[in-house]
């Protein structure tokens, strides 16, 4: 309990609960081709002429069903934006400064937010060809992809 | 619009970086009784028909957190819904209760207590989803700054600018009563804070905030027996944008144009650059502001930069209140800038007044980067 002005006082909490989060068929194919694979897939909408990474199963542009149109992208791409990162917070994937940039793989047509690692966060560039680094150990998220470093 | 909608009173606490001495509840009565007593109505059959509360169930640490405040809002035996998404959201949800029929007289609250969470940013990260984007650490702050730099690099705005954006705001909130930052800065002093999220300062984002807003609204038939200032809305609008950051063109408005284009037509509005007498925009970050009026339409598109130059928002009254870098809660941003409008468009807006008002257009965000997008057009 700590006092505060005119008799009035806070209780210390914290909001956490166990939880269990539904990946989904569509998620988790793209997960365990990543996880055992090292693969990144992602799913082509023929109507519209994208391929989006992260898969989904329905384009939310035209509303296909997209889940028997998987295709594989290229672990390498270009930097379209990029921000450092210079904040702490617990839930970060690593210590700050850090750069946070979105990567638009070969063969998809939309970036991926992901961290990259090109030394000095000074040489963080849009434009940069940068390649994925994948994790050494398992993940069930999108961090089996480590990182991305400059091609 | 074919039934007017009256907005008849509006009420904001002064919004504080910690508001110590009062729990949400509190906040949100300070403002209900205002609003009671402008308008003389009660929570009776005769008076207040349903309340639209507008708030965010993690920032209220409960499930459902408008369970929590029934008795302020008069719901006990009554009508309530709650809107989680940014106030003029609300506007928008509860204009629509009185055109559908539902109610005569609704009142309006939003409430939104920042300090109470130990980190901001640890709510907004939990906004995105478990597998792709919050892994890598996603929050409202860095999806601001991947927008920042899209714009930024687009439109060619410097730092410089953003800087002499938040000296002009720190003038306007001087004279706004309810403003949070209030203490003049120089645009050196903004300039030598540190980088956030690069290309965003400390000095470019809004301050945690706590505060609360109310607003009456009414039909064309009843706002009579509550005000002689009555607030017409004449437009609404409103539109998401993708989930995916990468999915989205950061430096435009996919979202806030169609916002403003589907208001606009419901208030016959043609141009918007001369259409208003002032404009309210929810400038979470420096760069929304140049970037949503573009959004808007209130400059030419693609023309923030050379807006920002010819002294656009000076010219065109924008953000006389303060803006919400000067201290809105996330929630509150757009209802603040529609309670600035009703004010001005009352004539009750002191010493930052727009000399014989008579259109406003205010805008509200919700979620990262702007992805959720509101309009509201207010006449007198």
């Amino acid at each position: 309990m700590k006092d505060q002005s005119n008799h009035a006082f806070v209780i210390e909490g914290k909001m956490a609960l166990p939880y269990q989060y539904f990946a989904g068929a569509v998620g988790s194919k793209f997960i365990v081709a990543l996880r055992d694979e090292k693969k990144i897939l992602g799913v082509r909408c023929e109507h519209c002429n994208k391929t989006w990474v992260p898969p989904r199963q329905t384009c939310e542009h035209c509303f296909a069903p997209l889940t028997d149109h998987w295709v594989e992208v290229q672990p390498a791409g270009v930097v379209t934006n990029f921000t450092v990162v210079r904040y702490a917070e617990p839930y970060q994937p690593q210590e700050p400064p850090y750069v946070l940039a979105l990567i638009k793989l070969d063969g998809a047509d939309s970036a991926l937010t992901h961290l990259l690692d090109c030394g000095d966060i000074q040489n963080a560039r849009i434009g940069m060809r940068v390649r994925a680094v994948f994790s050494d150990t398992p993940k069930d998220n999108i961090l089996n992809i480590a990182r991305f470093i400059p091609e | 619009m074919a039934n007017r909608v009256a907005i008849c009173a509006v009420a904001q606490t002064k919004f504080e970086p910690g508001k110590k001495d009062q729990r949400f509840q509190g906040m949100l009565w300070e403002v209900i009784k205002s609003v009671r007593e402008q308008t003389g109505l009660d929570f009776s059959e005769h008076g207040i028909q349903g309340a639209i509360t507008v708030s965010d169930d993690v920032f209220d640490a409960r499930t459902i957190s408008d369970g929590g405040i029934t008795d302020v809002v008069g719901a006990h035996y009554g009508s309530e819904e709650k809107v989680a998404a940014d106030g003029a959201q609300g506007v928008y949800y509860a204009a629509a209760t009185i055109l559908s029929g539902h109610h005569e007289v609704v009142l309006l609250t939003g409430h939104c207590k920042e300090s109470q969470a130990i980190s901001r940013n640890m709510v907004t990260h939990l906004a995105f989803d478990p597998f792709f984007t919050r892994p890598v650490g996603l929050d409202y702050l860095s999806a601001a700054a991947l927008q920042a730099r899209a714009y930024m690099d687009r439109s060619g705005i410097t730092e410089t600018q953003l800087a002499d954006l938040v000296v002009r705001a720190r003038q306007w909130a001087a004279k706004n009563p309810a403003a949070q930052e209030t203490t003049p800065l120089t645009r050196e002093e903004v300039m030598a804070a540190p980088m956030a999220a690069d290309p965003i300062r400390g000095s470019f984002m809004y301050p945690v905030s706590d505060g609360a807003i109310a607003m009456i609204l009414a039909t064309e038939k009843r706002a009579a027996e509550f005000t002689d200032k009555p607030v017409w809305i004449t437009g609404l609008g409103n539109c998401y944008d993708g989930f995916f950051l990468g999915e989205r063109d950061l430096s435009g408005n996919f979202a806030l144009e169609r916002a403003a284009q589907r208001a606009y037509a419901m208030a016959k509005i043609a141009d918007p650059k001369t259409a208003f007498d002032l404009v309210e925009i929810s400038d979470q970050y420096a760069h929304q502001l140049p970037q949503y009026a573009e959004g808007l339409g209130v400059c030419p598109p693609s023309g923030g930069n050379q807006w920002l130059s010819d002294g656009g928002p000076d010219r065109q009254n924008v953000n006389r209140s303060g803006g919400m870098i000067t201290g809105n809660p996330l929630m509150l941003g757009g209802m603040a800038r529609v309670a600035e409008a009703v004010l001005q468009l009352r004539g009750e807006a002191g010493a930052r007044q727009v000399a014989g008002a008579k259109r406003a257009v205010a805008q509200g965000a919700t979620g990262p980067a702007g992805q959720c997008q509101t309009v509201v057009i207010v006449e007198n």
